[in-house]
């Protein structure tokens, strides 16, 4: 093996039966991506601390006589840098790139596609559930979340998954193969360490909120296979594909629900054992946070978990370089909750929804991955917002 | 040419996973490249060199593209016994084949390297660079 870290190729990724087709050419599309993206994140970003070091901030301080005093000051100062410009405009075409090859192929075939998921919706065993007239929440209309044109909710046509397609073949490339091959290790990842840490948890009723088209759902509902499982989310291209795709994977717990996360009417006080939230909160708004908060402990019984998934927050202890580098992704791959949402104290938001601060927790655990040939050696190069380290908080409600 | 409109989100409902599934609106070559929502960041101190960078980015996309799939092709003839992979590696032409193929090589280098021929070309000929619209209103003249 060299010594040069390859990423996996792509067709480690598992494809079930609701998958796209790729062309041989689609599939060597992808494979280039993926090492194009190894390439920049590992030997072309580490050359921003070195600018930021060599350059940025000593420029700074000889012209200032002083440090800078927050990241959007450092922000202001970095991207005069032309390492960090190469860097970023070459980062920014990956990432186009990735979109547009991905939609290329799921675009060409968005009506087989359509109907091999209705097919597979309609064997007789009802998993999905779309409202008519559902109202996308305005924070997710009002922007495409990692650049993908249409974001979750928009359907081409009546039936139309493209979207969530593309999302589940990309999402592979974007991660350079570090989640797995069924890109779930974040879900693997919460319900091993759920699962180990509280032997005695025996939950019947779990929500995931924000769930996608399933992918870290389905780990959970393999976990505890007894367990009723609500997956909601407010696209109704992911909800189809994501229920396809669970029978398609023989899952049968996961109920798919059209539901926006501030307004679960649908579910009574205390209605469920566990409530989880996989990179969802840093993809919704401002007031809307603090909705879902209500709601979640509005249907979290007492004394029962909520988990949350998100990058760590912005702390005095974390450099500003660290931080004007996880800010990156919310500007420029388009997640601009992100940034403010990178200053709220989960804590308070915790609290809101009904985990006192003394039973607030907080840990990082790294992605389960099946495709790690060297077998987790710990050594992950920082790639800010994209490494398979996971920061989890939440806690029990009282 | 018009590309497909979005539906709404609010047309997303269970009823209309009864309709006919009709994907013929969708224009996948010009929807493949659509904009996402928001204004585009340039880095590079020139937006014309970053638009080239993503060109040039997108190239070398399509040039490791071919590889692979000559490489699967020179693979799959391989193992049905039509080519040996070590000879194609070892692999010398002869006078005229090298020849040849050195010709392929000038053209195309020419071929890459145009504008800067002719932009050579102009200040090597400072005679011949008269602007087009004055060289219409002489034409008019003739």
């Amino acid at each position: 093996m060299p010594s040069y870290p390859l990423p996996p190729v792509w067709t480690k990724l598992r494809r079930h039966e609701v998958f796209p087709e790729f062309s041989h050419d689609e599939r060597a599309r992808y494979n280039f991506l993926s090492s194009l993206n190894r390439f920049v994140s590992t030997v072309i970003a580490p050359g921003n601390r070195i600018a930021f070091e060599n350059r940025v901030k000593p420029d700074f301080e000889r012209a200032h006589g002083r440090d800078f005093n927050d990241r959007h000051e450092l922000q202001e100062h970095m991207s005069k840098d032309p390492l960090y410009r190469a860097w970023a405009a070459l980062r920014r075409s990956t990432m186009e790139m990735r979109q547009q090859n991905g939609r290329a192929a799921v675009l060409r075939q968005a009506g087989e596609l359509a109907r091999k998921v209705r097919e597979r919706l309609q064997d007789g065993e009802v998993n999905l559930e779309l409202r008519e007239g559902f109202a996308v929440p305005p924070y997710l209309r009002h922007v495409d979340n990692h650049l993908m044109p249409g974001s979750y909710h928009t359907e081409y046509f009546p039936g139309d998954v493209a979207n969530a397609a593309n999302y589940d073949s990309g999402l592979f490339v974007t991660s350079g193969g570090m989640l797995g091959s069924l890109t779930d290790g974040g879900g693997q990842a919460i319900a091993a360490w759920v699962a180990e840490t509280y032997p005695d948890f025996r939950p019947r009723r779990i929500l995931d909120i924000g769930c996608g088209l399933g992918h870290n759902v389905l780990p959970i509902a393999q976990r505890y296979p007894d367990a009723e499982v609500t997956a909601i989310d407010a696209g109704a291209p992911m909800l189809r594909y994501g229920a396809a795709r669970a029978k398609a994977l023989g899952i049968r717990n996961v109920r798919f629900l059209q539901l926006d996360a501030a307004e679960m009417a649908d579910f009574p006080d205390g209605h469920f054992d566990w409530v989880q939230t996989t990179m969802f909160l840093h993809e919704t708004g401002g007031k809307a946070i603090h909705r879902i908060m209500r709601e979640i402990n509005r249907v979290l019984r007492p004394g029962g978990l909520t988990l949350h998934i998100e990058q760590p927050q912005y702390t005095p202890e974390m450099s500003l370089y660290e931080q004007f580098m996880r800010d990156w992704d919310a500007y420029y791959n388009a997640e601009p909750y992100w940034g403010h949402m990178h200053d709220l104290q989960p804590e308070d938001l915790m609290e809101e929804a009904g985990v006192p601060r003394e039973h607030f927790m907080q840990v990082g655990v790294k992605a389960v991955n099946d495709l790690d040939r060297r077998k987790q050696d710990g050594k992950v190069t920082e790639d800010y917002g994209r490494s398979p380290i996971w920061n989890v908080f939440g806690g029990w409600k009282k | 040419m018009e590309k497909t409109q979005e539906l709404s989100g609010s047309h997303a409902g269970g009823q209309l996973d009864a309709d006919p599934i009709d994907a013929s609106a969708v224009n996948d070559v010009l929807m493949a490249g659509d904009k996402s929502k928001g204004a585009r960041p340039w880095f590079l101190e020139s937006a014309e060199t970053e638009r080239v960078m993503n060109v040039a980015m997108a190239v070398a996309t399509e040039v490791a593209v071919l590889r692979e799939r000559l490489d699967t092709i020179e693979r799959l003839l391989e193992a049905r016994g039509l080519i040996d992979r070590a000879a194609v590696e070892a692999y010398e032409p002869d006078e005229a084949a090298a020849e040849e193929r050195q010709l392929w090589h000038a053209r195309y280098a020419a071929r890459i390297l145009r504008i800067f021929q002719q932009e050579l070309d102009a200040i090597a000929k400072p005679g011949d660079n008269t602007p087009m619209h004055r060289i219409a209103d002489e034409i008019n003249e003739m």
